[in-house]
Formats: structure tokens, C-alpha cells, sequence
């Protein structure tokens, strides 16, 4: 994580790593259902041995989508600042939000099914930008609102116009 | 149903007087009307009736006019007789809907410009419409259509004045004049476009070339040529049509834009509503150093998409007035003099052909970022507009050790980003325009321009809804 792209003099908190399970689960759900309609095609041409390669071929993107999945989820972190929060992740792309909590416009807290029953959420924080993204997926469902209480909190007590 | 004033948005705020109520210009249903007649006219067009044969369809159209001249000219009387508006505290109430009816509530002071729209023939009645521009929602919140020209202005005027904080005295405000863009420069302008000096020739060349070659395909991929340069044409066309006769002046509640050849538009934009400003030059426009400027207001939405907007503060001009309007809007910020720093040299790794023109300038108030090779573009900011800020890292860029820093804001269409910066000069960039952001919304925030808190910025218009 020591790189010079993202900023050394704060303290980076990581994700839940029950971020990768609940990733991971969608990632094989996803490959699982392609694989079965998949064969379903193939055993209504009835190519013989195409199973066989799709078989492995679903085995080799599920190795890589598991491999890929476990980095990309421990490149998240976020640092709480005085005046603003700081988000990074990715792996091939690496991105750094900075968004002042002053220029907050709400937040918003989302936990899908697998996340809810594994305890984690996700926060996102929204500005009058469009563009603008800080989003922290998996965090443990207290942090999660513990974050949200405090950012609102923040947000309401440095609020600035547009 | 009667037809009086709805109670049920009035309850809650017995402590702001409220003021007396106004409906819109009596004329308006004539004018709305008139646009459901060819609406409706659109529908039941062509097609259709020529199916029937040219007999039937004449009988059918004599049918059709008149039926939608009526309904439209009734359901748009029935919609202006419930409607209402009035000045209440430091809100716009709009009250309308025949069977559901709509109570809505404008903060005025999170308007973020004022236009006064004329449309031809609201102009022929002496009418105009109304537009507060809002944040969110895409679409314009707050169309008062139609009052008459002097009572619009005369709203807007109050407004403005709610608007930017002052006591409701509704004094019109004085007017300096600061450009004016002549006829013959927007039409050379818009001549000297890559369209119009490249494009058209090679269209002419290539059906001619095709003419030669074979004249049995020319006439098969003629009317692709033909919609081309028809497609072509109507761009430079809207744009006259729009831009035609800019004045730009500046008034004590903003500076006022004024255009339009048909359908006239004024906008007005109070300071501090600017998000940011562009500078585009085209490779054309390089000898006679014009420029066109280009201002972001937040609110102007997608939701607009038909209607005749334009994003320029200045279509065409010299560079020396365009400069001298920067610094008057950016509050005596210099554009043109902040110190540029270049990318690194490995950067033409990634852009050989705009290396050389990618800069950022960084002052206390406002951050200016240049791109473009042909098409030079200088982007500034005001800091005290930055809402957030994005770094990022492609793989390639990590491989050059460069990021590029994004810089955003509540406008719409200026995106900035200062591309294959150092990343370690990228990381510095994000602090110190991040620090220096911070000083001017500070001092923004004490000056009371941008007022309006963020926090409860998720109800900036109240509106609420009540079945028949």
C-alpha cells in the first residue's frame, strides 16, 4: 500500500474482508448461471466435449475472478481528515476521492442481500457534483452507521452554499 | 371542485406573512393552447392521412384542427385558472393542477439564475415566461408561463433581490453594458468552424469525386450527403438562431445575458452562481485571436434539451475582452497571467499532441486547467465552487509515474481534469487546492454569498402532491 499516489500522513482504515465472501458469492453466483445456461445450449446441440472446455473455461475465470476480487477488495480504504474524508481503491486504476464535508449533500447507507446477512453495508456520499464518488463498500454494519452519524454531523457543522 | 387558492401548503407557516396571490397573464392559455393545437396536430399528421388519400385527408384535418383548438385551448384555460403564484417570506409558491394539484415551495435563496424566455409568439402578445433555475431534477422547477413582459421583469427583479438576501425592495437595478457581439463576428464565426471549412468541402469533393466515378451511386448515396450537410447546417442555423444579437451586461443582481434571434432569451446569473467558465478557441479563430466563452450554472438541466439554451457567456470576442470579463466574473482573479506549470516531458507518452498545451495554474482564487492542440480550451475554476476532488491512476500512468487530478463542480458541463501530472506533484495539487478551496468557502460562507446550507439540501424544493 506504501505508494506515493495516495497520502502517508493519515491513518487508512481497510474494509471488512467480508467484503470479499460477499463479492466473491455474487462473482460464482454470476459465472455459476452462464455455465448453466451454457450447457444447457450446448447439451440441446449436443456438441460432445464442449462441455468439458466450458467446464474448464468457467474453473479459469472463476480462479482469476477469486484472485482479482480478494486484491480489489483490500485496495479500499478510507481515512477520516478534520475537514474532509478520503477514499482510494482499485487496483489496475487506482482512484482518490477527496471530498470535503462541508460540500456533502447526503449519504446514503446500502447493504444488499449477502452483505446484510454477513453485517456489512455500504456508505456513499453524495455532492452537488455528479462526478464526484466517495463510496466505502463493506463496512460492519455499526461502523457503517457509526460513519454516517458522524459525517452527517460534520457535514452540518461546516455546510457551505454551491 | 372550487376554484380557490388549495389550504393544504399554507397550514405549517402561519408565521410568514403571506403575500397577496397572482395568477399568470390571461392570455397565456391562448398561448399555451395553441401549442397543444400543433402538438396535437403533430400527431395526427401526415402518415396517416395520406393513407386516406388527399380528399379525406383535407376533410379529416378540417375535422382534427378545430377539435384539438378547442380541447387544447380548454384544458389549457381549465390549468391556467388553477393556477396561482405569490411571494411568501423568502419562497415561491406555486400553486397548480386541475385534478391533481401541485402546491410547490421555491427557496429563493437556492435559486441559481433567473431567465425571462420569449418565444415568438409570446413576443407578437407582449408576453414572456418565467424560468427559476434550481439545482437537481434536471428539468427547470419553477416555469411561471405566461406573464406579461414588464410584470416578468418586475418579478424577477424581486426575486433576484429575495434571492441574493436583500430586503424586498424592488428597485430596478441599473444595467452597464459590457459586450456586445456583433452580427457579422458570430456569422464569420460560426463559418470558421472545422465543420463548416473542412467538413463542407470534403462533402462537395466526395459527391463529386462519387459523380464522376459513378453516377448511378452518387444519386444512391446522395441523400445521405444531403442529411449530412443538412445535419451540419442546422447546428450553425440553432446556433445563430441562439446566439444572434448576445449582450452581456451586468447588473446589481448579476450579469444578464441577453439573446436570441426568434425566441429571446435573458438570463440573469447572480455572482457567485458561476461554477466554472471555458475558454474554447478553434484552430480557425487563432488569427483573429477570437474566443468563445463558455459559463456553467448549476441547474441548467438535461431536462432543457429542446428548449433554445446556449452555455455561452460571450460566443465570440477578442481575447482582451474575454480576458477583462474573466477576471470582472472571477472576482479579480487573472486568468491569463497565473503561472501555467507544464506536465512532465514523459507525458507525451500518453498525449503526444497535447502535451505540450496540458497546464494547470493554481492562485488563491480560482484554478485554471488548458488542454487542446487545435482546439485549445482553458478551463477556471472559482475554488470557492470545488466541491470534490479525484485522483486517478490508469495503468499506463502508473507505469509513468504520472495521475491525472479531477476537479469538480455542481455544473454540468465543464468537466476539468488536469491530465498526466507527476504523481507526487498530482498528490501536492489535491492538498493545496483542497486547502486553498477550503480558505474560500470560508470566507465565502462569512461573506454570505452562496447562501443556502448543504445539509438540508434535500428538500431545497418542497412540493407536495393531492389526488382528485
Amino acid at each position: 500500500m506504501a505508494s506515493a499516489l495516495y497520502p502517508t500522513d493519515v491513518t487508512w482504515h481497510p474494509v471488512s474482508p467480508r467484503l470479499i465472501l460477499v463479492r466473491r458469492v455474487g462473482a460464482m453466483a454470476v459465472v455459476a448461471l452462464t455455465a448453466a445456461a451454457g450447457c444447457a445450449v450446448v447439451a440441446a446441440l449436443g456438441w460432445p466435449g464442449a462441455a468439458a472446455i466450458g467446464a474448464l473455461v468457467s474453473a479459469a475465470l472463476l480462479g482469476w475472478l477469486w484472485w482479482v476480487i480478494g486484491r480489489a477488495c483490500r485496495s479500499w480504504g478510507y481515512a477520516e481528515r478534520s475537514d474532509d474524508l478520503l477514499v482510494r481503491h482499485g487496483v489496475l486504476i487506482r482512484r482518490l476521492a477527496v471530498v470535503p464535508y462541508g460540500r456533502m449533500q447526503f449519504i446514503d447507507v446500502t447493504a444488499g442481500p449477502i452483505a446484510r446477512r454477513l453485517g456489512i453495508a455500504t456508505v456513499r456520499l453524495h455532492t452537488a457534483a455528479a462526478a464526484s464518488d466517495a463510496g466505502i463498500p463493506g463496512l460492519p454494519t455499526d461502523e457503517a452507521a457509526r460513519l454516517r452519524d458522524r459525517l452527517a454531523a460534520l457535514g452540518e457543522a461546516r455546510a457551505a452554499g454551491l | 371542485m372550487s376554484s380557490s387558492p388549495p389550504a393544504l401548503a399554507d397550514a405549517d407557516r402561519a408565521g410568514a406573512e403571506p403575500g397577496p396571490l397572482h395568477r399568470l397573464h390571461p392570455l397565456s392559455p391562448v398561448l399555451r393552447g395553441y401549442k397543444y393545437f400543433v402538438g396535437a396536430l403533430g400527431v395526427a399528421s401526415v402518415p396517416d392521412l395520406m393513407e386516406l388519400g388527399v380528399r379525406r385527408a383535407l376533410i379529416g384535418m378540417a375535422i382534427i384542427a378545430p377539435t384539438a383548438l378547442v380541447g387544447g385551448l380548454a384544458i389549457a384555460w381549465l390549468s391556467w385558472r388553477f393556477t396561482w403564484y405569490r411571494i411568501e417570506g423568502r419562497e415561491l409558491h406555486l400553486e397548480s393542477g386541475v385534478l391533481f394539484r401541485r402546491s410547490r415551495r421555491v427557496p429563493l435563496e437556492r435559486v441559481q439564475a433567473i431567465d425571462i424566455v420569449r418565444p415568438l409568439v409570446a413576443r407578437v402578445l407582449g408576453l414572456a415566461e418565467l424560468r427559476l433555475e434550481v439545482v437537481g431534477h434536471g428539468a427547470t422547477e419553477a416555469p411561471l408561463a405566461y406573464l406579461s413582459e414588464p410584470e416578468a421583469r418586475l418579478l424577477r427583479t424581486r426575486l433576484m433581490a429575495l434571492a441574493g438576501g436583500a430586503e424586498e425592495h424592488a428597485l430596478p437595478p441599473d444595467e452597464a453594458i459590457l459586450a456586445r457581439v456583433p452580427t457579422r463576428d458570430l456569422v464569420v464565426s460560426l463559418l470558421l468552424t472545422g465543420e463548416v471549412v473542412v467538413g463542407l468541402p470534403v462533402l462537395l469533393l466526395v459527391g463529386s469525386g462519387l459523380f464522376v466515378v459513378d453516377t448511378a451511386a452518387f444519386f444512391v448515396f446522395l441523400p445521405v450527403l444531403a442529411l449530412t450537410a443538412l445535419a451540419v447546417g442546422r447546428v450553425l442555423v440553432r446556433r445563430l438562431l441562439v446566439e444572434y444579437g448576445f449582450v452581456l451586461g451586468e447588473a446589481a443582481d448579476g450579469l444578464r445575458l441577453r439573446h436570441g434571434l426568434l425566441e429571446t432569451r435573458t438570463q440573469t446569473v447572480p455572482p457567485g452562481r458561476v461554477q466554472a467558465l471555458r475558454v474554447i478557441q478553434p484552430v480557425l479563430w487563432r488569427r483573429r485571436d477570437w474566443v468563445r466563452v463558455e459559463i456553467d450554472v448549476a441547474g441548467y438541466g438535461a431536462g432543457d434539451g429542446e428548449q433554445l439554451v446556449t452555455r455561452a457567456l460571450l460566443p465570440v470576442a477578442p481575447r482582451g475582452l474575454a480576458d477583462q470579463l474573466l477576471s470582472r466574473v472571477l472576482a479579480g482573479a487573472d486568468v491569463g497571467t497565473a503561472p501555467r506549470r507544464p506536465v512532465p516531458a514523459r507525458a507525451a507518452w500518453l498525449d503526444p499532441v497535447q502535451r505540450r498545451n496540458l497546464a494547470i495554474a493554481v492562485t488563491p482564487q480560482v484554478v485554471v486547467v488548458t488542454r487542446g492542440r487545435l482546439h485549445r480550451i482553458v478551463d477556471a475554476i472559482p475554488l470557492a465552487r470545488v466541491q470534490s476532488l479525484r485522483l486517478r491512476q490508469g495503468p499506463l500512468e502508473r507505469r509513468l509515474r504520472l495521475a491525472s487530478v479531477h476537479i469538480d463542480t455542481a455544473g454540468r458541463h465543464v468537466v476539468t481534469r488536469a491530465a498526466h501530472r507527476d504523481q507526487r506533484e498530482a498528490l501536492v495539487l489535491v492538498e493545496e487546492i483542497g486547502d486553498l478551496a477550503r480558505a474560500e468557502r470560508h470566507g465565502d460562507r462569512r461573506g454570505g454569498q452562496g447562501l443556502g446550507g448543504a445539509g438540508h439540501a434535500g428538500a431545497s424544493v418542497t412540493s407536495c402532491r393531492d389526488g382528485p
